[in-house]
């Protein structure tokens, strides 16, 4: 009990150290670049954790996220074009799209029994034709995209999301953090342990008297609703929406590989991945430069993605918390 | 006692029947199970016990028939509304949740009350660890547990909901016989000291005899005898279907 309790200790200082770190790295006068991979890192993380609790937490395999990535995009990127409308309500906005979107494929899978692969090229469809049907809507300018009128960028402006790369990343740190502390208080929670138990054996916790199909709409919901947030940030962060790219597989998959190379249904786990995958992608692009061969980035990416999936196939972060000796007490 | 007249059964099942693609599995089974009795139900293989306990925790539901539980009808609920409306069951085929702890495990059965406090789930887990126990192996992942362990474990997860009754599915198989006394006497104990009424399919007849104050014997999907264990033994009914499968 005391060895988990100092492990708890010892990973609530690690954590506060990492956050002041990265609380500090636009002070310290890290350059343009360095801020834009942190950015990178940070939205990365943020998706990854809201597609864990839907995957990682309940064990529902999701592999149309970017579905809600665009809705979230679209939502608030349309109704500021249009109206001018202040972000935060459009992100209220998104996320009820998202939400109901969500509530859609999840009642769907869930009722009819659509389980594992078959759910999630379900929600690969549901994807697919949201951005076909983007593609040809022309409120949203279609296939030639929506672009956000660019202000300013000495002045920021929090409320409508215009200013600089700098408070693009500490409303991103924030976003991050908030993401963190939800899903640790999840997995806490009575709402946690049931997806788990969801997640581990569905019939198992159907005769313990949970209401499967309810906790995994909750899931759904919950992971789509927060999905698209990151969308909506993307949206004002690019100023610029292509149906083409922001709805597209690629993102979907993009977007659960940090996880994946993390560690599935950890809370740690996101953040470590999209971490890694970062800066191994760029450092690779910049090898690559050097060495001056197309495509060996991406032979290289993947070769990577091989060997860290293949020799940790739980992900890096069970291994490597158990490498800093701080198992114990939650995950 | 409750409000309910000490005369109705824990359980009873009347007349159901469930086929699988015209093969009749169970076929107009009947009996009850009193009120804080021990009751065992027995059977070659393939008489479809497992089935016939299927119907009754609606994992399956009945094709005719009906089950009362405490007088209320939950034919055809489903799983985890009989488990709600009082009906705790292990797998015989155990299905722990393998990536949680054992306490973790058993808190996911106690999660249901208390308001669904995560410390006082914990608390009780613990309790019924103790019990069946799996005390000191309460922070183990659940993969890591032998069998005996498993099914131990299935136990301690559904007596964590609070059962009025417990179904148990061959929870001794594959235990040795110092193990399988264990188990008789903390199901003995569990039954005299809170009144739980017990319901078990069960080969091992040193347990059956020891545990259960009525038997039903199912054969190819029939009710063939019922009565105390010593009358069953001698039933010969009982004799012919369980030497004929000897020979088989």
């Amino acid at each position: 009990m005391t060895l988990s309790a100092l492990a708890s200790d010892r990973r609530a200082v690690l954590l506060l150290g990492l956050l002041a770190v990265l609380v500090a790295a636009p002070l310290l006068g890290s350059g343009d670049y360095v801020l834009s991979i942190l950015i990178t890192i940070l939205l990365q993380a943020y998706l990854g954790m809201a597609w864990n609790i839907m995957m990682g937490f309940a064990g529902q395999f999701s592999l149309g996220h970017a579905l809600y990535v665009g809705l979230g995009a679209y939502a608030g990127g349309a109704l500021f074009v249009h109206f001018g409308t202040p972000p935060l309500i459009g992100a209220i906005a998104g996320m009820t799209v998202s939400a109901m979107a969500g509530a859609v494929i999840g009642a769907l899978g869930f009722r009819f029994k659509v389980t594992g692969v078959y759910f999630a090229l379900l929600t690969i469809a549901f994807a697919e034709f949201t951005r076909i049907l983007f593609d040809h809507w022309g409120w949203v300018n279609a296939s030639s995209g929506l672009f956000l009128p660019v202000s300013n960028r000495a002045s920021s402006d929090v409320w409508l999301l215009r200013g600089s790369a700098t408070m693009f990343y500490y409303v991103i740190l924030g976003m991050a953090v908030l993401a963190f502390l939800f899903s640790r208080s999840l997995l806490r929670r009575r709402i946690g342990y049931y997806w788990q138990a969801i997640r581990e054996d569905q019939d198992a916790a159907d005769a313990l008297g949970i209401d499967v199909f309810r906790l995994k709409m909750i899931a759904v919901i919950v992971s789509a609703a927060m999905t698209s947030l990151g969308g909506l940030f993307i949206a004002f962060y690019n100023d610029n929406l292509y149906p083409e790219s922001i709805f597209s597989m690629h993102r979907s998959i993009e977007l659960m590989l940090g996880t994946i190379i993390g560690g599935i249904g950890t809370l740690f786990g996101p953040i470590l991945g999209a971490a890694v995958l970062t800066v191994l992608g760029e450092g690779l692009t910049i090898a690559g430069n050097a060495i001056g061969i197309d495509g060996i980035k991406q032979i290289a990416y993947g070769v990577c993605l091989l060997a860290i999936l293949i020799l940790k196939p739980g992900g890096l972060w069970p291994w490597l918390r158990h490498r800093l000796g701080l198992d114990g007490g939650g995950r | 006692m409750t409000a309910q007249p000490i005369t109705t059964p824990m359980l009873s099942v009347e007349n159901i029947g469930k086929s699988f693609r015209g093969l009749r599995a169970v076929n107009a089974v009947s009996f009850h199970v009193p009120r804080g009795d021990i009751v065992a139900l027995i059977g070659p293989n393939g008489a479809g016990k497992t089935t016939t306990f299927n119907l009754i925790a609606g994992a399956l539901p009945p094709n005719e028939g009906r089950i009362l539980l405490d007088g209320g009808d939950i034919t055809g609920l489903g799983q985890a509304r009989i488990c709600r409306a009082g009906i705790g069951r292990t797998f015989q085929i155990v299905k722990p949740f393998t990536g949680l702890t054992v306490e973790e495990n058993v808190m996911v059965g106690a999660l249901r009350h208390d308001g669904g406090q995560v410390e006082k789930a914990r608390a009780g887990a613990n309790e019924i660890l103790r019990l069946l126990e799996l005390g000191d192996k309460a922070s183990h992942p659940a993969q890591s547990l032998t069998l005996p362990d498993r099914k131990r474990l299935e136990v301690a997860r559904a007596l964590a909901t609070r059962p009025k009754l417990l179904l148990l599915d061959e929870v001794m198989a594959g235990l040795r016989p110092v193990e399988c006394d264990r188990m008789v006497a903390i199901l003995t104990t569990l039954n005299r000291e809170t009144g739980l009424t017990i319901m078990l399919i069960e080969h091992v007849m040193r347990a059956v005899m020891a545990l259960s104050d009525h038997v039903v014997v199912l054969h190819h999907g029939e009710k063939i005898a019922e009565g105390t264990p010593a009358e069953v033994t001698r039933h010969p009914k009982v004799l012919e279907c369980y030497l004929s499968e000897e020979h088989e």
